[in-house]
């Protein structure tokens, strides 16, 4: 899309019944790095890559807890999307305060998408910057929703939104009706996966991406760094043996210690500052 | 014309008692289970004590549905606070945050007896005592409630806190042993329960120290 003369304010339409500012607004989305979500009938896992500013500075943090049930990937402008964490923090807070409940996942989306469909309707504001992929557990199952700028919302089996994201999406389009089923360590595996897809070509580490779960009988949290690494290790192995198949005999003994995925399971009870993000 | 009284009253006493000790590296906190109302029993089985965060508990007696009302807003704030610095309050901080949330009600206090018990940065056990708007003070042991008058001389001749004037200042923290505070609390609490009614039932404790925090229970006299 090119400047025109209709995309100087949000509340000017454009003779195509557009809303310009807006599509711009879902651009800076597209900009960001890339975050992905995907869930099964239990569990829900975000994963998004670490892009620094330089080599100097640290990566800028793109996944926040928002309740013990709830978890936010953001990509666009972090700080809008800080201040929208911040935003379904205190709503969910707020809520557990009067009804001693958890705040339903499709309620809190509704709210978030409601929030930002008045920065389009506002001569004084601007659309906020970032779309989130909402990961959440209620009492309807497991959710993965994205918000974005626009005020809508999708809810969805997997999703990827950033830069590079359509590589990943493709990846996700090719697996997701095994998800539904899937094991939690499967789906931790397959979101590794589909962030491996968008670093096209550069090696997935796991100082390069960040991996957070929410499921049943597991509050939201961020994995560590060494359990990250371990699972990609894990996989790495398999991959390497479809490669080169010229040596069946290593690639056996190999695979039947492939598969140690100890105690990612009990992450949950750690007794680490429970809000480790 | 005489000044019209209030026909009615926010408040209600619901009794009970409350204690703490602090040792060098423990801290009990006690209260009983009793609930009551003028001269009836609510209930027999009614936790006073409330884990705010990890290492930090508080034990209030007064009026039950403020007290409630005062664990919820607390809990709230600790949530923020996680959510903001990554980490658990500590005791200290719980403490500051306790006396601000009373005073905030300064004008229609919440009607609450409050003993907050915990470790501190250090692992020490740490007690503080409130009153119903906030006023606290670091102390090696208190008392708080209906049973306080009979409980809380027993335990200042059997545990000789000194004085926040002795200069140089002394620590806060008592002699005893884990095993023997608990021991101290669960004699103080037979005690209190002979002569006050309000006091009775069952004795709920909560022990915390570097391994973690366990309750105990004990039967007390149930008239």
């Amino acid at each position: 899309m090119f400047r025109n003369q209709y995309d100087t304010d949000v509340t000017t339409w454009s003779p195509a019944g557009r809303l310009f500012q807006v599509e711009y607004a879902m651009e800076a989305v597209k900009q960001g790095s890339a975050a992905i979500g995907l869930r099964s009938k239990t569990h829900v896992v975000l994963g998004c890559v670490n892009k620094a500013n330089s080599e100097l500075s640290s990566h800028q943090k793109k996944i926040f807890k928002v309740d013990d049930h709830i978890g936010v990937a953001i990509a666009g402008l972090t700080a809008d999307g800080r201040v929208l964490s911040r935003y379904m923090r205190n709503e969910c807070i707020n809520y557990s305060f009067t009804y001693d409940s958890p705040l339903p996942v499709g309620r809190l989306v509704v709210q978030l998408a409601d929030k930002a469909q008045v920065c389009t309707q506002r001569s004084w504001k601007r659309p906020y910057g970032v779309g989130l992929l909402v990961a959440g557990l209620d009492e309807s199952g497991a959710h993965l929703y994205y918000n974005c700028p626009s005020g809508n919302y999708f809810e969805y089996q997997a999703f990827a939104i950033g830069s590079r994201s359509q590589a990943a999406k493709t990846y996700l389009e090719r697996r997701f009706e095994s998800f539904r089923d899937t094991t939690r360590d499967d789906l931790v595996k397959d979101a590794l996966m589909a962030i491996r897809e968008t670093l096209q070509g550069e090696t997935l580490k796991s100082s390069v991406c960040t991996v957070a779960v929410v499921g049943v009988g597991e509050p939201f949290h961020v994995l560590d760094q060494g359990t990250v690494q371990q699972m990609i290790d894990a996989f790495e192995i398999v991959a390497e043996q479809e490669g080169p198949a010229a040596e069946p005999d290593v690639d056996s003994g190999q695979e039947a210690s492939a598969e140690p995925e100890p105690e990612q399971g009990a992450a949950a009870g750690e007794g680490v500052a429970p809000m480790d993000i | 014309m005489t000044k019209q009284q209030a026909n009615w009253s926010p408040y209600d006493n619901n009794g009970g008692s409350c204690v703490a000790i602090a040792g060098a590296d423990y801290c009990v906190i006690a209260a009983d289970t009793r609930m009551s109302t003028g001269y009836n029993i609510l209930t027999r089985e009614y936790s006073k004590i409330c884990k705010l965060a990890d290492k930090c508990v508080m034990a209030s007696s007064g009026f039950q549905a403020d007290v409630r009302a005062l664990q919820k807003q607390l809990a709230a704030r600790h949530l923020i606070y996680q959510h903001q610095h990554n980490k658990q309050m500590s005791c200290p901080a719980m403490a500051q945050l306790l006396s601000n949330t009373l005073y905030y009600k300064r004008f229609f206090p919440y009607y609450s007896f409050n003993v907050l018990g915990g470790l501190d940065n250090e692992g020490k056990g740490c007690v503080l005592t409130y009153d119903a708007v906030g006023s606290y003070e670091k102390v090696g042991y208190s008392s708080q409630g209906s049973g306080s008058t009979l409980i809380m001389p027993f335990l200042d001749n059997q545990l000789k806190s000194p004085s926040p004037l002795l200069l140089p200042a002394q620590d806060a923290v008592t002699p005893l042993v884990e095993a023997e505070a608990i021991d101290l609390v669960k004699t103080v609490f037979a005690s209190a329960s002979e002569r006050d009614i309000y006091t009775g039932d069952k004795l709920e404790l909560v022990i915390i120290n570097a391994a973690g925090i366990r309750r105990e229970y004990m039967e007390l006299r149930k008239d």
